[in-house]
C-alpha cells in the first residue's frame, strides 16, 4: 500500500509563560492508504499534538516545529501556506474531535455546519448541499436526517452529536481521518456504536483512520498497527497483535497490566508507579526510567534507540540491546 | 390493559422523541415578551423614531419660523407645546430635536458596530504583537477626555452636527472593541473553532460564521445601551454650547434655552426634557430586556 502520511522525527515545543515546553520528541510514524492506525498513551503524552501538528491546527504564534518533516502523499507539507493547508484540511484529511459537546457551534444548526465543508470545497449550491448533508447524516446512522438538519446541537444527545461530527469530517470524503479520542466523552454503549460506525465507514470508503485513544481495548478492536507514546516519544510500535501479546517496552507492559479484565475478577490491577514527567523538566536518557522497575545505569544517561523484537515490532528500550545479553550483570 | 398493549413497538413509534427546533431569535423574542418593561421600552423607541421621522411633516410650522407676536405663548390649540422666546413652535422644535438626537444615537451605534466589532475582532484573531499594539492604541484614545476632542474639533470646524459625529466617532467604538475582543479571545479557544479550521475554513470565514454569531448578545446589548449614552452626550454638549447651532434644534439646545426662562415659562424646559427622559428610559429598558433575553443562561431555562 502506498504511504499516505509520513512523519519523520517530529519535535514540537510550545512557548509558554514558564518557558519552552517540549510536547513531542522525534516522533516518527507513517500511515498507509486505507489502514487504521492507533496512537495510544496517557494524557499529555503528545498524541493529540502530533495529529494537530499534521493538520497544522496548533496555535501558530506559540508553536515551535524544532525538527522533523511531515510528508503527505509524497509531498512535504510543512512549507505550505495557510491557503494551501485549507485546501488539504477537510478535503484530504479531516478530524473528529473528542468532545461532541463543545466541537459543534451552539448557534448554528446541524445542517449549516455540515454544509460548511461542502460549500467550501465542492462549491455546491444550497439545495445540493442540503441533500448531500442529509445523505451524510443517514450514512452515520441518524434517523430522519432532513429534520435533524434544522436542529441545533443542544437538541441532540451526545452520541448523535458525535455522529454529526463524524458526518462533518466525512463531508468531503477525506483520505485520512484523525479520530482524536472520539468516544472518550460517551458512555460505553454509545461508544460501541460509534466505534462500529467508524469501522464500517472506514471499510466502505477505503479511508485511512488514525485513532487516538488512551483506551487499549478500543485500539485492539479497531487497529492493525499501533504506536505507543510516552512523554512525547513513540516508545513502541508495530502490529497490534504482536504488541498486545508480547509487549517489549516496560511502559507498554505496565499499560496492559493495568487493564481491567471482566473475566478475571481476582486479577490485581497494577498501575504504573510514579507519574508522567513534567514536560518542562524531562529526564535525560530514557524518559520512562524514573518509573521503570527494570531501569539500568545506561537508561539514565542515554536515549535508547529502536530495537526490533522477535515478534517483528520495534521498541525504544535498552532491555532489548543485544550487547546487554553478553553482559555479566544479566 | 388489552392485548394491543403488548404488540411490538413499530419503528415509527420510536421516533416520538422530537422537539420542534427553535431559532435563537424566536427564543429571544419569547423571553422579551415576558418582560413588560422591555416591551414598553421597545414601544417608546419605535414611537419616538416614527414621530421624529414623520411628525414634522404634519405640522404647519417649520422649526425656524419666527413669529414675535406669539413669543413665549403658553400651550394652546395652535401651539400644543407653546412657543419659545422668538415665537417658534416648540412642538416642531422638539420633533426636530428628536431627529437630531436619534440620528446621533443611531450614528454612534453604527460606528460602534462597524469599527468596534471589526477592530476588536481583528485584534483578538491576530493575537500576539498586533493585538497588543492595537489595544494600546485603544487605551491611549480612551485616556483622552471626550470634551477635549470636541473643543479641539471646534478649532478646526465650526460648531455643529459634524463635530459631534466626529467626536462620537473617535470615542464611542472603544468600549465595543474591548468587549468584542474579550469575547473573541474566549471563543478562539473553543473546540468548534478548531473544528472549523480542521475542515478548511479560513480565518475570515471563522470570524463571520462562527465567532460573531456567538457574540451577538453582548454586541446588541452594548449597542442599545450606547445609544442613550450618545444622545445624552449630545444633549450635554449642546447644553454647554458646543453642539448644534441655531436655528437647528436638539433636545440639548432646547433644554438649554428653556432653562433661561424656567421660572416664567416652565413649559419651555419641561417638554424637551420630558422627551429626552422618555427616550432614555425607553432605550435603557430595551437594553436591559435584551440583555436578559439574549443571555445564554436564561435560554437554557427557556429551551
Amino acid at each position: 500500500m502506498a504511504t499516505l502520511l509520513d512523519v519523520q522525527n517530529l519535535s514540537i515545543s510550545f512557548r509558554t509563560y514558564r518557558g519552552i515546553l517540549a510536547a513531542t520528541h522525534d516522533v516518527t510514524l507513517h500511515v498507509d492508504a486505507g489502514e487504521t492506525v492507533g496512537i495510544v498513551g496517557e494524557s499529555g503524552c503528545g498524541k493529540s499534538v502530533t495529529a494537530h501538528a499534521v493538520m497544522r491546527l496548533l496555535p501558530a504564534a506559540t508553536t515551535i516545529y524544532s525538527s522533523g518533516t511531515i510528508t503527505w502523499d509524497g509531498e512535504a507539507i510543512q512549507g505550505y501556506t495557510e491557503k494551501e493547508m485549507n485546501h488539504l484540511r477537510g478535503r484530504e484529511m479531516a478530524m473528529v474531535f473528542q468532545d461532541p459537546m463543545t466541537a459543534l457551534n451552539p448557534v448554528l444548526s446541524i445542517g449549516s455546519q455540515i454544509r460548511e465543508g461542502l460549500t467550501l470545497h465542492q462549491h455546491l449550491s444550497r439545495s445540493d448541499a442540503d441533500q448531500e448533508a442529509a445523505a451524510l447524516l443517514r450514512e452515520v446512522g441518524i434517523t430522519s436526517p432532513e429534520r435533524r438538519l434544522h436542529q441545533y446541537p443542544h437538541e441532540l444527545s451526545g452520541g448523535m452529536r458525535q455522529r454529526c461530527l463524524i458526518a462533518m469530517a466525512l463531508a468531503c470524503s477525506p483520505r485520512l481521518l484523525f479520530a482524536d479520542e472520539p468516544t472518550t466523552a460517551l458512555d460505553v454503549t454509545t461508544e460501541a456504536q460509534v466505534l462500529q460506525l467508524l469501522r464500517s465507514l472506514q471499510a466502505e470508503r477505503q479511508m485511512a483512520v488514525v485513532l487516538i485513544s488512551h483506551n487499549l481495548g478500543v485500539i485492539a478492536q479497531m487497529c492493525r498497527r499501533v504506536y505507543v507514546m510516552y512523554a512525547g516519544c513513540v516508545v513502541e510500535e508495530g502490529p497490534v497483535e504482536a504488541i498486545f501479546d508480547e509487549p517489549a517496552h516496560p511502559y507498554t507492559q505496565g499499560l496492559l497490566a493495568s487493564l481491567p479484565d471482566p473475566a478475571h475478577k481476582d486479577k490485581i490491577l497494577t498501575g504504573i508507579a510514579g507519574q508522567a514527567p513534567d514536560l518542562f523538566h524531562m529526564p535525560t536518557g530514557c524518559r520512562f526510567y524514573p518509573r521503570c522497575r527494570q531501569a539500568m545505569q545506561i537508561c539514565k544517561r542515554q536515549v535508547p534507540p529502536y530495537y526490533t523484537t522477535g515478534t517483528g515490532h520495534r521498541a525504544a528500550c535498552w532491555l532489548l540491546c543485544p550487547e546487554r545479553e553478553e553482559c555479566a550483570w544479566h | 390493559m388489552d392485548s394491543r398493549d403488548f404488540a411490538p413497538l413499530r419503528p415509527q413509534d420510536r421516533e416520538a422523541i422530537y422537539v420542534p427546533p427553535q431559532k435563537l431569535r424566536e427564543r429571544g423574542w419569547r423571553q422579551m415578551k415576558k418582560n413588560r418593561l422591555a416591551l414598553w421600552g421597545l414601544a417608546i423607541v419605535i414611537v419616538m423614531t416614527v414621530i421624529a421621522l414623520f411628525g414634522p411633516l404634519f405640522s404647519s410650522y417649520s422649526y425656524a419660523d419666527q413669529d414675535l407676536s406669539m413669543a413665549n405663548a403658553w400651550p394652546s390649540a395652535a401651539h400644543w407645546f407653546g412657543t419659545d422666546s422668538l415665537g417658534r413652535d416648540l412642538l416642531v422644535r422638539v420633533l426636530y430635536g428628536a431627529r437630531v438626537s436619534l440620528s446621533i444615537g443611531f450614528a454612534a451605534s453604527l460606528i460602534n458596530l462597524f469599527i468596534g466589532v471589526l477592530y476588536g475582532g481583528f485584534a483578538a484573531l491576530a493575537g500576539g504583537k498586533t493585538d497588543r499594539i492595537m489595544m494600546h492604541i485603544v487605551d491611549v484614545l480612551y485616556s483622552i477626555p471626550m470634551l477635549l476632542y470636541v473643543i479641539l474639533l471646534m478649532v478646526v470646524f465650526k460648531p455643529g452636527l459634524l463635530n459631534i459625529y466626529l467626536a462620537l466617532g473617535i470615542s464611542y467604538w472603544l468600549n465595543m472593541a474591548r468587549i468584542v475582543r474579550g469575547q473573541i479571545l474566549s471563543l478562539k479557544e473553543q473546540d468548534y473553532v478548531m473544528a472549523a479550521r480542521s475542515y478548511g475554513a479560513s480565518t475570515w470565514q471563522i470570524l463571520w460564521r462562527h465567532m460573531i454569531p456567538n457574540c451577538v448578545g453582548p454586541i446588541i446589548v452594548t449597542l442599545t445601551l450606547s445609544i442613550p449614552d450618545a444622545i445624552f452626550t449630545e444633549a450635554f454638549l449642546s447644553f454647554i454650547g458646543l453642539g448644534v447651532s441655531a436655528p437647528m434644534a436638539s433636545w440639548g439646545v432646547l433644554t438649554s434655552e428653556g432653562i433661561n426662562s424656567m421660572r416664567s415659562f416652565p413649559f419651555q424646559l419641561i417638554f424637551p426634557a420630558a422627551a429626552l427622559c422618555l427616550t432614555m428610559l425607553g432605550f435603557m429598558f430595551l437594553g436591559d430586556g435584551l440583555r436578559d433575553a439574549l443571555d445564554p443562561q436564561n435560554q437554557k431555562e427557556a429551551g
